[in-house]
């Protein structure tokens, strides 16, 4: 029996009853529709959260007090609270770790900011140049911290965009020049950060920039940073640049016992890494429960296929007297099994397509149809055509000739 | 050419073991209208099917054109069917809401002939079996049983095989159409040498028959070769 001829019976068979092929073409429709939908949006959700992440600043390592101990055991404070990090510590990262691109020191609170007549209660972040380039942050208007007013410890602040919205109206302009007061000190603004979006805490919109040297005098009153923050020159040198920060510090700070380490490193990659993790596992589950609608549908071809064999025993018995084989008898209905399962396969991706395309339209979330759903959607669906194809074929070509055709 | 010897079937169901053929033997030459009559149970559907090659003897040999038919597998049975043998069932067995021509050509597909050359036959066998050009690309469905079972006659002689099997082909139609039809066979018969084995168990079809073999409890009781004998030597 010719392809050609396998297909023209297989369509004339499909089309016979339309309503029905079409309800349970629907079944794999929506069962390849929705795993193609769900791994897209996965896909979509992991790489938000990594652009995110690296929106904080490209290949970063964080270096942030332990928490404060007190000999004899006593109450340990909150992680971080520790006055460990000073910045002779921040100058011997810069000096003696090779693979750093840069290293910012910071003194952040968070306090009371007034200015004319409103006022807000945000992060103040005492920094140095080098922030804007290692965490990423541009300047709207005006400019950003100088090594000039680091050095002289000068009374300005660069403004985040939320920041700027709470202390001078929403979008409000002309703001470089304006002044605030800081617990009391005025301030110049110099300059408005662009915004990077993100929210909830270290949200990059809603601080107040100034610098480290003016942080620790006026708002802190000691010589320590509560963060140090160093740019590896790759993400692939970030994880020895980690390492070395450890050694280099435990040196510095004396520490013999390594569980009593008094600061923290964290590498982004490693976050990175983690929410990725998160994401796939998500993803996974996701692609799971769409996997079990496909198997669903699987059931359906099979139950229409088995009901196809049943009313067409007559036919089966004719084909057998007329010269059919086993082997063409099961090649016909497989063929019919694997042809709802392809073409409804194909309207799936479609389908599947549309829904990440109106996910991304509607800016619920970036969602990307990988090649490789789409390619594993094709091949599972056809997997199910034989799978759930293959036992009413098998049936249809054993039926005896004679009992086929005598058949009520 | 047809030989059977001796041939028996046996029906097993569990223990209970049924008879339907006792040793049937006959000869049927190239060209001639046998029919097979015998009242219902008498073993006349289980011969059709064994001469068929839609089933297998339990004992005993069937040699068609020369080759032993009844010791073949599943399969050369089967090729058998497709080459050798053309049948007319009672309920005419067309496929539903296909065109005449497509159910005419359906035994050429198995047999991988392309489009055109089974389009020319299946015209060709339809107009010898006295269809109308007119209904050729009619649903199977919108005919009449009198054309249904010319469309099925035709279908039996599309792969032109050495016997046409045809298992009580009026059983269905009306006295009128009847004699169309059995007119059909007998012109296939007269005018183009077919073989053809008619079983019926309706004397009034029999008779268009050259030669009768009557099956009883599963043995041929009656064999009018001598009948049909004088009968062809009258046409001569």
């Amino acid at each position: 029996m010719k392809i050609e001829d396998i297909l023209k019976e297989t369509y004339s068979a499909l089309s016979a009853n339309k309503i029905r092929t079409g309800l349970t073409m629907l079944g794999i429709v929506i069962g390849i529709a929705s795993v193609i939908a769900m791994t897209a949006i996965g896909q979509g959700a992991q790489n938000s959260i990594s652009s995110k992440i690296n929106s904080i600043g490209a290949n970063l390592v964080m270096v942030m007090p332990g928490a404060q101990r007190s000999f004899g055991g006593g109450p340990s404070a909150a992680r971080g609270g520790a006055q460990s990090l000073t910045v002779a510590d921040a100058d011997a990262i810069q000096s003696e770790i090779s693979n750093v691109a840069g290293v910012v020191r910071e003194v952040s609170s968070r306090k009371q900011v007034v200015a004319t007549g409103t006022n807000t209660n945000t992060s103040i972040m005492g920094t140095e140049p080098s922030y804007a380039t290692v965490r990423n942050v541009a300047v709207d208007e005006g400019v950003f911290i100088s090594s000039q007013n680091v050095l002289s410890g000068s009374k300005v602040a660069v403004l985040g965009p939320t920041a700027r919205d709470d202390l001078f109206g929403a979008d409000a302009t002309g703001v470089v020049g304006q002044k605030i007061r800081i617990s009391g000190a005025e301030y110049n603004v110099i300059g408005v950060t662009i915004s990077k979006g993100g929210s909830g805490f270290g949200n990059a919109d809603d601080m107040i920039f100034i610098p480290y040297t003016t942080a620790q005098r006026y708002l802190t009153g000691n010589k320590y940073l509560s963060e140090i923050d160093v740019s590896a020159v790759s993400s692939e040198a970030s994880a020895q640049v980690q390492t070395d920060i450890t050694t280099l510090l435990t040196t510095r700070h004396n520490i013999v016992d390594s569980t009593k380490i008094d600061f923290n490193t964290m590498n982004q990659a490693d976050i990175i890494a983690t929410a990725s993790s998160v994401t796939g596992t998500f993803t996974s589950l996701l692609a799971a429960v769409a996997g079990i609608s496909l198997i669903v549908g699987g059931i359906g071809i099979m139950n229409m296929m088995l009901t196809t064999v049943t009313e067409r025993t007559r036919e089966i018995g004719l084909r057998k007297a007329i010269g059919a084989k086993r082997k063409d008898i099961n090649t016909q209905f497989l063929t019919e099994a694997i042809m709802l399962t392809f073409i409804g396969g194909a309207l799936g991706v479609l389908l599947g397509w549309l829904i990440s395309f109106g996910v991304s339209y509607l800016g619920i979330l970036q969602a990307q149809v990988s090649l490789s759903s789409v390619l594993l959607a094709f091949g599972v669906s056809t997997v199910i055509g034989i799978v759930f194809g293959y036992y009413p074929a098998q049936h249809a070509a054993s039926l005896n000739p004679i009992d086929a055709l005598r058949y009520e | 050419m047809i030989e059977i010897k001796n041939i028996t079937k046996v029906y097993k169901t569990g223990d209970v073991e049924y008879s339907a053929l006792n040793g049937v033997s006959f000869t049927i030459k190239d060209g001639e209208f046998v029919a097979i009559m015998g009242p219902s149970g008498s073993g006349k559907s289980t011969l059709m099917h064994i001469l068929g090659a839609l089933d297998k003897p339990t004992a005993g040999t069937y040699f068609l054109d020369g080759k032993d038919v009844s010791t073949l597998s599943d399969n050369e049975l089967a090729d058998i069917r497709k080459e050798k043998i053309g049948f007319v069932f009672q309920s005419f067995n067309l496929l539903p809401r296909t065109t005449v021509l497509r159910n005419v050509m359906l035994p050429l597909i198995y047999e991988g002939i392309n489009k055109e050359e089974r389009t020319k036959k299946a015209e060709m066998v339809l107009e010898l079996a006295g269809l109308d050009k007119q209904h050729f690309l009619h649903l199977s469905n919108q005919l009449s049983g009198g054309q249904i079972q010319r469309v099925a006659i035709a279908r039996a002689l599309v792969n032109d095989p050495s016997l046409i099997l045809a298992d009580e082909p009026t059983g269905n139609l009306d006295s009128k159409t009847s004699e169309i039809v059995l007119g059909t066979f007998q012109r296939l018969n007269e005018e183009h040498g077919r073989t053809i084995i008619l079983i019926t168990h309706e004397p009034d079809v029999a008779r268009h028959a050259d030669r009768i073999l009557f099956i009883k409890d599963g043995l041929l009781v009656e064999d009018s070769s001598s009948h049909a004998k004088t009968k062809l030597n009258n046409k001569k």
